[in-house]
């Protein structure tokens, strides 16, 4: 409703009051008339009416009349526009031109409602900065003109990545453990796994869309495992795995399996295509590893990035040995790019455990522990030192 | 249709030698020639060093004036394109060609809307 009232404005502001008057109408005249047969094009032409008349109000439809007017102003909108005005609205606030964190607090404001406030605390800052942030991303959109549209073919590839790539983080966002936050967090990994259905549902011959709605769906079926009873993390070997959705699972395999047939797969594919592996190992020591260190042979090709290179290490670690895998890290961290990501060292750490270099180990797990902000891998890793110290 | 200004920051120091100047003037020289065929070209210029500026400023009824550019800094600007586009994805495209041309960042930015209502 909102991505069909923002056509009218082109002003993201303005578009809000109007479906908010639009709520306050239906109100008061469903109460005395009785809910229409189609609520939901009532409330949108009710919005898009009242978007018009405070355009009509500040004369500034004079100017933008050829730009913005639909020839059919008073009829309901057709059912097909408003899937695509919600592809245009998701585009918008994904722009690259924006910053990577005004994307993100756009997207769940405006795509997905969630309040200003809510945002902030998911985001451990304080409302008014998360307001002030989305104020700022909203000038930029009209003032720098970000235009409203789906973007053409050829920059659709380039435009849906930064669109998965914002939708994976607020997954990620919600994914990670933190004491006393659970009812924000589970919001926002519910919110994510929406938009990736709703971008499948836009986007049917997308592959990497695909790729990442199955990515999400292996780590939705398998969040009841992550942290035990007391909040602690599991370990993959660690997770009773009865306890794994296995029909999001089967979901996931079913759409992996269906990219990585249809051509040259993405990295969102691929990491779907290793996480399915993971999660249909029936126990851990069953895990296929060689098909998953082939699968990050290839995703390191198509996204050559540090970190995909340290979880390639792992995959090593268990088809080559750890001897392998650690001097693989140990260039990792040589190179100087990783430094401050306490995984790295935990990688580490756990080859050298591996080795039987315990005294190695117990720095390793250390140093990670100095670099880690998150309580509940804090208290793993301090195990881990008592253990090898 | 909208204004963007497209600004050139260059490192301080001396001029590259001509070989490495070579296919970067060809390249500005497309960009220039792609950009005047399609309309969308509203003025461009190359700006002397910025020892050349001058800064003037007026105080209660004086004017002073000093030699040299308003800020010193590692780069300066070195040259701008201004353009009429209809948005900025529109100038965007424009400006990855101009960065890609000179080896150079370009800031990309909107001109307040000033047309007669």
């Amino acid at each position: 409703m909102l991505a069909a009232t923002v056509r009218v404005t082109r002003d993201l502001d303005t578009a809000e009051e109007a479906v908010q008057d639009a709520y306050v109408q239906a109100l008061t005249t469903w109460a005395r008339d009785g809910v229409p047969t189609r609520p939901g094009a009532w409330l949108t032409t009710a919005a898009r009416n009242n978007a018009l008349n405070v355009l009509r109000r500040r004369q500034t439809l004079v100017t933008k009349l050829p730009l913005l007017l639909e020839p059919e102003t008073t009829e309901a909108p057709e059912p097909d526009t408003i899937p695509d005005d919600r592809l245009r609205l998701i585009f918008t606030c994904c722009h690259p031109a924006l910053a990577p964190e005004a994307r993100i607090a756009l997207t769940l404001r405006l795509v997905c409602g969630v309040a200003t406030a809510d945002i902030a605390r998911a985001f451990l800052v304080a409302e008014p900065t998360m307001a002030a942030r989305l104020t700022r991303a909203k000038k930029k959109i009209a003032a720098a003109r970000i235009p409203y549209t789906v973007p053409s073919a050829a920059d659709l590839p380039e435009r849906v990545d930064t669109v998965l790539t914002v939708l994976h983080l607020l997954y990620t966002t919600g994914h990670t453990a933190r004491s006393g936050e659970d009812l924000v967090l589970d919001e926002l990994t519910g919110r994510a796994l929406d938009l990736a259905r709703l971008l499948r549902l836009l986007l049917p011959d997308d592959r990497e869309a695909a790729g990442l709605l199955a990515l999400l769906l292996v780590h939705h079926a398998r969040r009841a495992t992550r942290t035990d009873a007391h909040g602690r993390l599991l370990r993959l070997d660690e997770q009773d795995r009865s306890r794994w959705d296995t029909a999001s699972i089967s979901e996931a395999d079913r759409l992996v399996v269906a990219a990585l047939t249809a051509g040259a797969p993405g990295r969102f594919t691929l990491q779907a295509a290793i996480a399915a592996l993971h999660a249909q190992a029936p126990s851990y020591d069953e895990t296929d590893w060689p098909q998953i260190l082939k699968l990050y042979d290839t995703l390191l090709r198509v996204w050559p990035t540090p970190v995909v290179a340290l979880n390639r290490a792992v995959a090593v670690s268990m088809v080559d040995g750890p001897e392998a895998a650690l001097a693989e890290v140990e260039a990792l961290e040589h190179d100087g790019r990783l430094a401050g990501y306490h995984y790295l060292l935990a990688t580490k750490a756990d080859l050298l455990r591996r080795l039987g270099r315990d005294a190695e180990a117990a720095n390793a797990y250390q140093a990670a522990l100095a670099i880690s902000d998150n309580s509940a891998e804090r208290e793993f890793l301090a195990e881990r030192v008592k253990e090898t110290s | 249709m909208t204004q963007y200004l497209l600004s050139i920051y260059q490192p301080d120091g001396p001029a590259p030698s001509p070989e490495f100047l070579e296919p970067i003037m060809r390249d500005l020289k497309a960009f220039q020639r792609e950009l005047r065929a399609t309309g969308a070209w509203v003025f461009s210029g190359g700006l002397h060093e910025p020892s050349t500026a001058t800064v003037v400023r007026a105080k209660n009824d004086e004017v002073l004036m000093t030699d040299g550019p308003f800020t010193e800094g590692k780069e300066h600007l070195g040259g701008f394109t201004i353009i009429d586009v209809a948005d900025l994805d529109t100038a965007l495209k424009w400006g990855r060609q101009l960065a890609a041309a000179t080896t150079l960042p370009v800031e990309v930015r909107p001109f307040h809307d000033e047309s007669p209502r």
